[in-house]
């Protein structure tokens, strides 16, 4: 009759025969990597459709001023950046089992996040206030009357691309903030591999911002602002 | 991510420790798994309805599919009838569908709304449902000896977003064909209009912009039915990525001790590499109908360039391209055929294997040549795009890139052949469906080395021959995949053997009648037939094809009758047909040695299962049967099968020497 110990010898030794995790990591941290490339996808399906549109278009609008409109991007993306530091104080209190610190720690990432959500949705509704649109511009506004004279051939699909892609990160942080809400709450019975978890997920919607924030805020600075 | 905090089976690392205790990873797994485990549920909901057993939910989606197949099924034989003799008056056809039949008589909108509910559910619900969602989850976890999947409460979950996505697609029909229920407030105000005559959306499967970004204005069935539709593919572009990621974890994680990435069955390896397309592929076209929706109901202009006039007034919308929408949308599309057929050929070449009594030959380049296929395939989605106007120079990437396509498609056909040469071939149900495919893939596939150049693709895109060559290669290879998994997987699903005969009785019928169907759409397709096409009574050039015509809608109402033969041998199998052992066909991998059939809710009885080979060990020198199962530790003793198995066979099944390991330490 054979024996284990007698067949273990017959085994392949290394990580990838089985019965083991070959990246070392458990089924959720591999899941939530998964997750994180299929919605890089869909970030870059976004992002690449807004290049095309823009490449294509005979005239692109760069209504952006330095200050404000960059200086308050600067500022939101800075709350995310410091958001992502505390994320990973988080993570390293959390590898010390230091319960109490992560979870303050992951406190502190959730308010990067408020922030950074108060002042999106604030730049949101000062450009819905002056005009910008979903579709276009709205009829007599500010913006409607600056673009006519700057931009006469401006796609109007620069409110279309910046409502989605900002949008749909906004959703995105708006869910990792829950996320993490939940992962503090219950923090007793989580692992460390729970926190460290929350935390890719809590990079990656960073990640992201650093993609949009150039692409559709730097690309769109006004360098030769209309005098008034 | 809430599901992730679900307890999750403990991993196969931590049934082990104590066997062998010297592996360091093996410990180190160990302490990262969490040591829940689900028991076997009671009560018939927990059971059989929100079930998150991986095996009950393969059941479900296998269902679904059946549904969707024989929906679909129905509506490509009423567009044969229209095609054939147009302007008759079909009596019946006015009492199912009073709008879109007015006394008997299908309207044009009406076939092109066929056509889309056809397409849809077919790609979508039947061709990426059954082989990846059915059997993918069904025999996944068993083959690679997992308990379940690495995420049960999950993939519970994309059975259940999966079917809210059919059922939102099914509602489109309602809201277009009825005034009824087409003109209520929430259709015409939060849908965009509905009720009007057709059978849904007519935009048709790829749902081309500007016309399906544009709503109502755009004409009938492009109200609300197209808002259905497209939220129904974006609610299953969400439940093929939560099923692709489990896929994936679920195998790089949960294998058995042995069960190295070279022991895994080809099924296996199709799943894995169908699931890494699924969950690359879906997220774009989740993205782009994103944007669709946006252009359909937020106003913007994505996909609509400026100019465009309905009923001589001017559309506010400009600045945008149809074109990106078929770039986004081909991106995906292109790696969903492969999502299709993928599946289908390791099920062949498992099945292949088994009843030639033959390894497969060229193990490890089927492995490789199924990677090739799925990373050329994100590489070619110009191909579909020949005519829009693209560069020369890029379709000449395009049409490159597709070419290269046929040499892993050939190093897997020509393997299949090698797997069968000088065999004593068992040709029973699954197999004839196996070598079916082989043959309808070849016969499609060549095709395709057609269509792939731009020059000869200019002169017969959108016509019949593109349309044969997809339904061959993509359509009805894929569906004679999923047949012989059926046949072949059966007596391990339902505990009972199909009936050969009448299994016999459906494949014939079958596959003469899909032959008799898509041959003669090829001589169409060059002769110049369009496709997407009410009927072809104003074209004179096109009468003399008319006997072709009716070849083909008789051999397409035999072949759909045949499906009922099959449909009945599947219901009526499951409750009469002959109680089948644990291993029938005397196969090696993994699924054949549960120790009952249909398995135990964590499919090994407590204790999973080592492996000692490789996958395909048929006609082994010196050993005692003419195959030797992956749990055999020696080759020269006897097959090990699951210790406590009480059904005993007869056919050399069971251990001749006991040393099976299984719930033996």
């Amino acid at each position: 009759m054979t024996t284990h110990a007698h067949t273990a010898e017959r085994l392949t030794a290394d990580d990838w025969s089985g019965g083991t995790f070959p990246y070392h990591i458990g089924h959720k941290k591999l899941g939530m990597w998964l997750f994180i490339v299929s919605d890089a996808l869909t970030f870059s399906a976004l992002l690449i459709g807004y290049s095309y549109v823009r490449v294509s278009s005979d005239q692109w609008a760069t209504p952006f001023a330095f200050s404000p409109s960059i200086l308050f991007s600067t500022s939101m993306t800075l709350c995310l950046l410091a958001s992502s530091f505390t994320m990973v104080m988080a993570v390293a209190a959390s590898a010390r089992r230091d319960r109490r610190k992560a979870r303050r720690w992951i406190g502190a990432t959730m308010l990067g996040g408020l922030t950074f959500l108060a002042l999106h949705i604030y730049e949101w509704l000062h450009l819905i206030e002056e005009g910008l649109r979903p579709f276009g511009l709205a009829q007599g506004s500010a913006f409607a009357k600056e673009w006519t004279e700057r931009w006469p051939q401006a796609s109007p699909l620069f409110g279309a691309t910046f409502f989605a892609i900002t949008g749909l990160h906004m959703f995105h942080v708006l869910t990792g903030v829950i996320y993490l809400g939940y992962i503090a709450l219950r923090i007793r019975r989580k692992t460390h591999e729970d926190v460290e978890i929350s935390g890719l997920y809590w990079h990656f919607v960073d990640l992201v911002w650093m993609f949009v924030f150039p692409l559709i805020y730097l690309l769109s600075v006004d360098f030769h602002p209309a005098v008034h | 991510m809430e599901e992730a905090t679900t307890p999750i089976e403990p991993s196969a690392a931590a049934t082990e420790v104590g066997a062998a205790g010297t592996d360091a990873h093996a410990e180190a797994a160990a302490a990262h798994a969490p040591h829940g485990h689900h028991g076997p549920p009671t009560g018939f909901i927990r059971k059989y309805i929100f079930s998150i057993d991986h095996k009950v939910i393969g059941i479900q989606y296998l269902l679904l599919a059946i549904f969707a197949a024989f929906t679909g099924m129905f509506m490509s034989v009423l567009m044969r009838l229209n095609l054939t003799w147009p302007g008759h008056k079909w009596t019946i056809l006015e009492t199912i569908f009073p709008l879109g039949a007015p006394g008997g008589v299908m309207t044009p909108e009406f076939y092109l709304s066929l056509v889309t509910m056809h397409g849809t559910m077919m790609v979508f619900f039947v061709l990426t449902t059954a082989p990846q969602g059915g059997f993918g989850n069904y025999f996944l976890p068993i083959q690679v000896g997992a308990e379940d999947m690495a995420f049960p409460v999950l993939n519970m979950l994309s059975f259940w977003v999966t079917l809210v996505g059919l059922l939102v697609l099914i509602s489109a029909i309602f809201v277009e064909g009825s005034t009824i229920v087409g003109n209520t407030d929430f259709v015409n105000n939060f849908l965009g209009g509905g009720g009007t005559g057709t059978l849904g959306p007519i935009g048709g499967w790829t749902g081309y912009p500007p016309l399906s970004a544009l709503g109502k204005v755009a004409g009938p069935g492009q109200g609300a039915g197209a808002t259905l539709w497209i939220t129904s593919i974006a609610i299953f572009c969400i439940a093929s990525l939560l099923g692709a990621l489990n896929f994936i974890t679920t195998l790089l994680n949960m294998r058995t001790r042995g069960m190295s990435l070279m022991r895994m069955p080809l099924t296996c390896w199709s799943w894995f590499t169908t699931a890494i397309l699924a969950l690359l592929a879906f997220p774009v076209l989740l993205a782009a109908g994103v944007l669709l929706l946006l252009d359909r109901h937020a106003g913007t202009s994505f996909f609509i360039p400026g100019g465009l006039v309905f009923n001589d007034v001017v559309q506010a919308h400009k600045g945008g391209s149809p074109i990106l929408w078929q770039h986004l949308f081909w991106f995906f599309g292109h790696p969903e055929v492969y999502i299709a057929i993928l599946p289908g050929m390791g099920a062949t070449s498992h099945i292949l294997s088994t009843f030639a009594r033959k390894p497969v030959f060229g193990y490890r380049a089927m492995v490789f040549a199924m990677f090739a296929i799925g990373l050329l395939g994100f590489f070619v989605w110009g191909h579909h795009m020949f005519i829009s106007g693209m560069d020369p120079r890029t379709s000449i990437a395009f049409s490159v890139l597709t070419l290269s396509i046929g040499v892993p498609s050939a190093i897997k056909t020509f393997n299949w052949l090698g797997t069968l040469w000088g065999a004593k071939i068992r040709f029973t149900v699954p197999m004839m469906f196996a070598i079916g495919f082989v043959s309808l893939f070849v016969a499609g596939g060549i095709t395709g080395l057609v269509l792939g150049q731009t020059s000869l693709d200019l002169f017969i895109h959108d016509g019949y021959f593109v349309l044969a060559h997809f339904h061959l290669v993509m359509g009805v290879a894929a569906i004679f995949g999923m047949f012989a998994g059926v046949y072949f997987w059966f007596p391990k699903m339902f505990g009972r053997m199909m009936s050969e005969r009448l299994g016999q009785l459906h494949f014939w019928p079958t596959f003469i009648g899909v032959y008799c169907i898509f041959v003669p759409m090829h001589i169409m397709g060059i002769v110049g037939m369009p496709r997407r096409y009410a009927s072809f009574q104003e074209y004179d050039f096109l009468r003399p094809l008319d006997p072709l015509v009716l070849l083909v809608t008789i051999a397409a109402i035999v072949t759909a009758a045949a499906q009922f033969i099959f449909l009945f041998n599947f219901i009526w199998s499951i409750f009469k047909g002959k109680r089948a052992s644990g291993n029938p066909w005397e196969a090696t991998t993994l699924e054949w040695v549960t120790p009952t059939t249909p398995p135990p809710h964590d499919n090994f009885g407590g204790h999973l299962p080592t492996v000692y080979r490789g996958p395909y060990e048929f006609a082994v020198p010196d050993a005692p049967e003419d195959y030797v199962m992956q749990t055999t530790p020696d080759a020269g003793e006897g097959n090990v099968a699951a210790a406590g198995a009480g059904q005993g066979s007869g056919q050399g099944v069971q251990g001749s020497s006991g040393n099976g390991h299984n719930g033996q330490h």
